[in-house]
């Protein structure tokens, strides 16, 4: 009898990764509404002229995500005059990590002079919805007439330790791929980030 | 004959007081010696750690990716550290594969193993091409830490969670005990 418990406990352990893989490339993504850094909601649908989004599942205290600041703002300052602006989201559930509070996003986009929203996902509603599971983490998103159609989900680039050794960088080269109206190749990279903290169950 | 007495036994007195300063001596280096004694952390690339995920033989292998800067990490780590000793007699192995900068092995890593008093074999996996590897280690797997993978001959489980003491041992035992 307890062998059986334990069996059935641990594919329950197995499953529940498989089941909340979030969006894949090709999906469609929903749009959102939450707190900017400045007090202010924002919505994708702010953006009339945009052609897509970076969206960036990030946060302030992971080493991962902070290796990756400056690369965010020079993807959203190259990026955003073509049509595709960087939405920066911290999902994290600060109880874990103070660091990781509203008040300190405020304080590090201030610092970093952040060229985009960093937006706080309070509610861990967006995260869960996209499938987002680390910090750094991307989703890039296409307007196709009314829709966001998911065209890369991953990485950054293939070097978290030094940006000036990185051979392939996914994501720039996946809104070149877009914006030359092709199809990213690849759609879909991986990357060692830190889990999005996920409220605990009161 | 008194006095020549009393000299006697003061020498006899200083050299078994030297003896004793001199076992002292010896004894505390020997602490020190077990103390500063750590396992060597190795830092490999991907293709270097790749043979730890696939042996062949009747051990149940436990693989634990995680990082000093991961908090739930950090948590479960005694966790490990307690099956590692409870099933030291029986055919089971620990691997913690740190994915700390490379840079910060002595000023970061080395000290945090030593004040956990970590026993377990820790190996360095410096690979920053991740893209490269996570779907070799596990096809599932997003790239999130701590990430464990536990297998044997005839089995691989992979777990993107925290355990608990409870949890790990209810699953080593049933591996170790498979038929």
């Amino acid at each position: 009898m307890k062998i059986v418990i334990t069996i059935i406990f641990i594919s329950l352990f197995s499953l529940s990764s498989a089941f909340s893989q979030g969006y894949n490339v090709g999906d469609k993504a929903t749009g959102f509404k939450l707190k900017n850094i400045d007090g202010k909601l924002v919505s994708l649908s702010d953006y009339p002229d945009a052609k897509g989004f970076t969206v960036i599942f990030t946060c302030n205290h992971c080493p991962y995500a902070i290796a990756y600041q400056d690369r965010i703002i020079e993807i959203d300052k190259k990026y955003k005059p073509k049509g595709y602006p960087v939405i920066a989201i911290s999902s994290n559930d600060p109880e874990f990590n103070a660091e990781d509070s509203y008040e300190n996003m405020i304080v590090r986009a201030k610092e970093k002079g952040y060229t985009f929203p960093y937006l706080f996902d309070e509610t861990q509603a967006v995260c869960l919805n996209y499938g987002a599971k680390r910090t750094p983490q991307v989703f890039l998103l296409q307007k196709t007439g009314n829709d966001l159609i998911v065209q890369y989900t991953g990485a950054i680039d293939d070097n978290y330790q030094d940006a000036a050794a990185v051979t392939s960088p996914f994501l720039a080269n996946a809104i070149d791929a877009l914006l030359a109206g092709k199809k990213p190749e690849p759609s879909a990279t991986k990357a060692i980030g830190c889990s999005i903290k996920m409220k605990q169950a009161k | 004959m008194i006095v020549r007495h009393n000299i006697i036994a003061k020498l006899i007195t200083m050299r078994v007081i030297t003896l004793f300063l001199f076992s002292v001596l010896l004894f505390c280096q020997n602490v020190f010696a077990q103390a500063g004694k750590e396992k060597p952390v190795q830092v490999v690339n991907f293709d270097q750690l790749e043979p730890h995920l696939h042996h062949n033989n009747d051990t149940v292998y436990l693989i634990n990716f995680w990082a000093t800067w991961c908090a739930p990490c950090i948590k479960e780590l005694p966790a490990i550290k307690a099956v590692e000793e409870k099933y030291a007699n029986e055919k089971f192995k620990v691997l913690l594969v740190s994915l700390d900068l490379p840079n910060e092995l002595s000023s970061r890593l080395q000290p945090f193993i030593k004040s956990k008093n970590i026993t377990s074999d820790v190996i360095l996996l410096n690979d920053p091409n991740q893209n490269r590897w996570i779907n070799k280690v596990d096809p599932d797997w997003l790239g999130e830490i701590p990430f464990t993978l536990i297998y044997g001959k005839h089995f691989r489980e992979s777990y993107s969670r925290t355990f608990t003491f409870e949890e790990l041992d209810s699953i080593i035992n049933l591996k170790l005990n498979l038929p």
